[in-house]
């Protein structure tokens, strides 16, 4: 654990959250010496609400709200909670996974900066919120068919525009790539395999040889 | 006579509309002159940026940074510098760091320019737009002769800045700096106490520091609301700490008073201009450790070994080991920052750009309500918003 490195304030208020909201959170864990709160789903809006109401926490400003995909676990969607408190100068963490159709609660209600980032996590990652006032797409086109973020969605998209001259208006149309799509794979398989060079083992049988 | 009841008028402002600050399309709902719902439609400038970031390499990501607010290029680039260095636990040296100083005040100041001058310019001011942007354009040769782009920088990067500053800069850079204080005591007469510009911006879209923060809000429009609040004093990085400079703080929380903190901001970040200046200390630029930072040319006409370190870091990169943070900066616009998570291989596995603009933008609805048609024009100018950092 590298709780080592957190601040002393930061430490005392996590064992204080933790004491406090102790059957809400599934687990506390430190990202260098950053806290993140692991919430169970139901009971996330407690948990953000006692972090903005209590007078050791305080945490008033909800900066940031985004999603995240890890298609390998059961629950592959994340959303994560970058809660600022002003008046303790720290920083907290809350994530809350869920799948592609369970909803979180939406936290839109306790802060007002949440309702465009869970309109911004939905549309990029397909995380309903449920609650939410107006949960419409935000930053992909109008008419817009799938969640862009996921990691199973090709990088080059599905449909590309362009303006037609004869029919006077814009079409969509399937992407066409003029080339192939180059990623390339850097995670050195060479470097874990144990290639042996024909003719090598002859030298080891000798050192064994001549050991004996 | 039996009252009529008017069906509100739906309004489409932009996306091609001057005042609109980009590609901006506010649908507003009209009560004659009253707005009575102001709903932002976003993404026109969407380009993927946090998709694309995960196919790049932690280095080829740097670019993407310049390209979001493409006002102040470098203080984005802050953001994902700070926090790329996070996670591989390594310190910048010192030059490195006065030097990034440097260009994230001067990259405040070309913001703020922007912001004052066309926040002028929508409200009916011409002159300091013209008198700005001479401004702006030393500025950027200045970006110009330390990195080779007026715009789009590329140049810090995790480990440090990409190159050292020419012989000479630091004596144009404080040479101009004093010079232009009369310039913005110029743009000052032109605005703080013109009574058309008052009457376009006090007590238009007031909030309060409560509102303020359940809104989001951070950077200058968190200050015009009376909060003291400010990453480069309360969670310092780089050598902010080691820098003397005041925060100016708004008391009413209105576009006057979002106007007047930027304009302080300024004066506050010439002085931490000189202050970069004066105690700007020797040695390396970057860090030395040679797998995250290129060797320098010269060595590698004669070290097969840097050549070996060059040739890596430009096609495979480095590997940033498995973790992650969210690390912020106080841009020019209020907190920029960026939630980066590694998994342990040369590419990001995630970086969500949290985007001060995006917030503002937010607000719009509770800002312009019951206000006029032009004053929306005047809260939207006074958010300072730019659609590069709000679609990403």
């Amino acid at each position: 654990m590298p709780r080592a490195e957190a601040s002393q304030a930061l430490k005392d208020l996590v064992d204080y959250i933790s004491a406090q909201m102790d059957e809400a959170l599934i687990s506390v864990e430190w990202a260098g010496d950053e806290a993140v709160l692991r919430a169970r789903p139901q009971s996330v809006l407690k948990v953000l609400r006692f972090l903005r109401d209590d007078s050791q926490c305080l945490f008033k400003n909800m900066v940031d709200l985004c999603g995240a995909d890890y298609p390998e676990r059961e629950q592959r969607l994340e959303v994560v909670y970058n809660l600022l408190s002003v008046s303790h100068n720290l920083r907290m963490r809350v994530k809350v996974t869920t799948d592609e159709e369970t909803p979180v609660p939406s936290a839109s209600a306790l802060f007002a900066s949440a309702e465009w980032n869970e309109r911004e996590a939905w549309d990029m990652y397909g995380i309903f919120f449920s609650d939410h006032p107006d949960l419409r797409r935000i930053l992909t086109d109008y008419g817009f068919e799938g969640h862009p973020m996921r990691k199973d969605f090709p990088l080059t998209g599905h449909v590309e525009v362009r303006y037609d001259d004869e029919l006077k208006r814009v079409v969509y149309e399937p992407v066409k790539l003029t080339q192939d799509f180059r990623t390339f794979d850097f995670l050195s398989p060479w470097e874990g395999a144990q290639a042996v060079l024909p003719g090598d083992d002859k030298a080891t049988e000798g050192e064994d040889a001549g050991a004996d | 006579m039996a009252e009529v009841q008017i069906k509100p008028l739906t309004l489409n402002f932009g996306p091609q509309h001057p005042a609109a600050h980009g590609v901006l399309r506010l649908v507003l709902e009209m009560d004659g002159e009253i707005v009575e719902r102001a709903d932002p439609h976003i993404g026109l400038l969407h380009r993927g940026t946090e998709k694309l970031i995960e196919y790049k390499t932690y280095l080829q990501a740097v670019p993407y940074f310049d390209r979001l607010d493409y006002v102040a290029p470098m203080s984005q680039e802050h953001a994902y510098a700070l926090a790329v260095e996070k996670l591989l636990g390594i310190e910048v040296p010192k030059r490195g760091q006065y030097i990034r100083v440097l260009y994230a005040e001067l990259s405040r100041i070309l913001n703020h320019i922007l912001n004052i001058t066309t926040f002028a310019l929508d409200v009916g001011a011409m002159t300091p737009l013209l008198w700005g942007f001479e401004e702006r354009e030393h500025l950027m040769e200045f970006y110009e002769r330390a990195c080779g782009a007026r715009l789009h920088a590329a140049y810090f990067r995790p480990g440090g800045v990409h190159q050292d500053l020419p012989a000479g800069l630091l004596d144009d850079i404080s040479h101009w700096a004093e010079q232009f204080p009369a310039v913005v005591d110029d743009m000052e007469s032109l605005l703080t106490n013109n009574r058309i510009f008052k009457q376009r911006t006090v007590d238009i879209g007031v909030v309060t520091a409560e509102e303020a923060h359940n809104l989001g809000f951070t950077g200058p429009c968190i200050r015009a609301s009376g909060q003291a609040w400010d990453l480069r004093k309360s969670q310092p990085y780089d050598v902010y700490d080691e820098m003397d400079f005041d925060i100016p703080v708004g008391k009413t929380g209105d576009c006057y008073a979002r106007y007047l903190v930027r304009v302080e901001e300024i004066r506050q970040s010439l002085r931490i201009v000189k202050q970069c200046i004066e105690n700007m200390p020797d040695g390396p630029v970057k860090t030395t450790d040679r797998k995250i930072a290129p060797p320098p040319r010269g060595e590698m006409k004669k070290s097969m070994e840097a050549l070996i370190h060059h040739f890596k870091l430009y096609t495979e990169g480095y590997h940033v080991p498995a973790g992650e943070t969210y690390t912020a900066v106080e841009a020019p616009k209020g907190e920029f920052g960026v939630y980066l998570v590694a998994d342990g291989t040369n590419k990001p596995y995630r970086c969500k750009i949290r985007a001060p603009g995006f917030a503002f933008l937010s607000a719009m609805d509770f800002l312009s309500k019951g206000h006029m048609l032009a004053d929306t024009v005047a809260i939207i100018g006074s958010l300072d918003i730019v659609f590069g950092e709000i679609d990403r």
